[in-house]
């Protein structure tokens, strides 16, 4: 009897020294916010999820949940199959994906190569800022779907009009994180540059630039995610291609399998490129937040 | 308090004197000077912040002039404004008799921190300045490679900057701004985040440098000791507003040139005379500001 209440005693402490600021090891610093390594807790928290999943859906007596409404892990990876070499709505699994990442790409390009250069010059010159500050600073906070409808006004309902909706929700992050990262290059960098007799394009090119990569990739970063974000919303008018589209046609004919399947697919694929884009930024900025 | 002048001996300083290059023109072409410069910050309210209040100055080849003062008495403006980052209220800065519009590779500026490039290697910080006058790569190297061991880095031309010590990273600061061959070198409190030991052995290096090179240089620093050691002109400045109230004609540098031994020159009785008459001074200032820690 004691004994259970020593046990229930330590597991209390050990609970409560979760939430503490204890002594720390060696190598921590004390009383630096959310120390310690977290790896094991999240692929706990991971495999806790999809037991759940698992078992709310396992057939047995009938299952908690209805497949309607949530299908079996075992039904969705059968989907994952079958849309992969039979298809579903004539197009196989690779090749709505191909779709998607396809239009993806071409959006972020272009996001990139006119959303940097604008970032730049919003930074550098008070005409480009008064310019496009009010128009990037209005639409940016509003939810994609929300002007939706004027993109097919606009554009009508081709493929013009998806790039543009993807285009618009990564041009935002990547002109306003340019401007931060030139911005943070120190003037002291600026001012060496000039008293070893740089040009104003020189600083530019040589300082500027250079100094605003590490912000810069991540505005790539934040942009790709927020295109991948956007994939439904943009392949949800008048196409039958993409993994966007193939979500929303499933869910009109209540297939919830492969608007699973969907979701997860997005999602890897999502993190894959989360995943790249670190690692470029490892190899092009290895600098970054060492100096 | 009126301008005290010449107090140390110069007895020794003339004779030991480095060797003068180039005619009494040329060092008239290569010599910085400020005229009554005034500078005065403008604040939301009143009438600004006075800075600098007529300093005049001039640096000419083998002029060590080191600053010395409270903080906030406008030493890196006077800086700012010699390397042309910023301009004057009132009178000019010139450069061999030239008015100075902006910085420029005449002025080689060495920064307290953060001021090199880490996206650079070591020796590719060092050639930068040459590479943006469109010096041939390999002319570039064989220039650099000069200063780089001069400043003792020889072994350290293809690291990166952040995989070296502070002290390696001001070294490679004063490379870069020599390489350019400027006709002064201005450093912004360069020591001043170096740990004792790194600091001593910074003091030697830039002191041979100046040395072996005869430029002017103007050395910002909170260190008595530092500044005695260095300078053969040292000022001391006062804030509100901002000038010089005390300028010195000093030789301890070339007592150093002779003997070779630092701790020697910064334990000769006058040399510690001079340094607790310049704590006094500055002293005074720091406390009529309400800044007890010197
Ligand atoms: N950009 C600025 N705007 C307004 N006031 C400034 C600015 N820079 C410096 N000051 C003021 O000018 C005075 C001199 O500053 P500074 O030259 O940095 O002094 P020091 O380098 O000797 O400590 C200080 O009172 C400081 O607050
Ligand atoms: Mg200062």
């Amino acid at each position: 009897m004691s004994d259970v209440t020593v046990r229930e005693g330590a597991y209390l402490s050990r609970f409560g020294k979760l939430f503490s600021a204890g002594p720390v090891k060696p190598g921590d610093s004390f009383g630096a916010p959310g120390m310690g390594n977290s790896t094991s807790i999240a692929i706990a928290t991971a495999i806790a999820l999809f037991a759940l999943w698992w078992i709310v859906t396992a057939p047995g007596l009938g299952p908690m949940i209805k497949p309607l409404f949530l299908p079996s892990p075992g039904q969705v990876w059968a989907k994952f199959i079958s849309v992969s070499t039979e298809g579903y709505q004539d197009r196989t699994l690779g090749e709505h994906t191909w779709a998607s990442v396809q239009r993806i790409f071409v959006a972020f390009f272009l996001a990139a190569v006119i959303g940097i250069p604008i970032g730049i010059a919003m930074a550098t010159n008070r005409v480009f800022r008064g310019i496009f500050d009010p128009p990037i600073e209005f639409y940016r906070p509003l939810p994609p779907l929300g002007y939706l409808p004027l993109t097919v006004i606009w554009f009508g309902i081709g493929e013009t009009q998806k790039l543009v909706l993807l285009f618009l929700a990564m041009f935002a992050p990547m002109v306003l994180n340019t401007r931060a990262g030139v911005r943070s290059v120190a003037i002291e960098q600026i001012h060496a540059a000039y008293s070893l007799g740089a040009s104003r394009a020189q600083v530019l090119w040589h300082v500027i630039l250079k100094g605003a990569m590490p912000e810069i990739l991540t505005g790539m970063r934040i942009g790709i995610g927020f295109g991948w974000t956007t994939l439904v919303a943009a392949e949800l008018v008048a196409t039958e291609s993409g993994l966007g589209a193939m979500i929303m046609s499933a869910s009109e004919f209540l297939v919830t399998s492969v608007v699973i399947m969907g979701i997860i697919v997005i999602g890897i694929i999502a993190y894959s490129f989360d995943l790249l884009m670190r690692w470029i930024e490892r190899k092009v900025v290895p600098w970054k937040g060492r100096v | 308090m009126a301008q005290v002048k010449s107090r140390s001996k110069p007895k020794r300083a003339k004779t030991t004197r480095k060797k003068s290059t180039g005619s009494a023109a040329a060092n008239e072409q290569a010599t910085l000077r400020a005229e009554e410069v005034t500078v005065i910050y403008p604040t939301a309210l009143g009438e600004g912040v006075h800075a600098l209040e007529k300093v005049s100055l001039s640096m000419g080849p083998g002029d060590f002039v080191v600053a010395l003062g409270a903080s906030g008495c406008g030493k890196t403006t006077f800086l700012n404004l010699l390397a042309g980052f910023i301009q004057p209220t009132h009178g000019q800065v010139t450069l061999g008799g030239k008015p100075i519009a902006g910085p420029g590779a005449d002025r080689g500026v060495v920064f307290q921190k953060h001021a090199l490039l880490p996206w650079l290697k070591v020796l590719q910080n060092v050639t930068f300045g040459l590479k943006l006058q469109g010096v041939q790569k390999e002319k570039r190297r064989e220039m650099a490679r000069k200063y780089i061991n001069l400043v003792g880095l020889k072994d350290f031309e293809d690291k990166n900057i952040y995989e070296l010590s502070g002290g390696m990273q001001q070294r490679v600061g004063l490379a870069r701004a020599l390489t350019s061959d400027p006709a002064a070198l201005l450093m912004d409190e360069p020591l001043g985040a170096l740990d004792a030991l790194t600091r001593d052995n910074m003091q030697e290096l830039i002191l041979d440098v100046w040395r072996e090179t005869n430029k002017a240089i103007f050395f910002i620093t909170h260190s008595v000791e530092e500044a005695l050691f260095l300078a053969t002109k040292l000022i001391v400045m006062s804030p509100r507003p901002g000038r010089i109230t005390h300028e010195y004609d000093l030789d301890f540098c070339h007592r150093f040139f002779e003997c070779r031994d630092a701790r020697k020159v910064k334990s000769m009785p006058d040399f510690i005379k001079m340094r607790e008459e310049i704590i006094t001074i500055i002293r005074g200032d720091e406390l009529e500001g309400g800044n007890i820690h010197v």
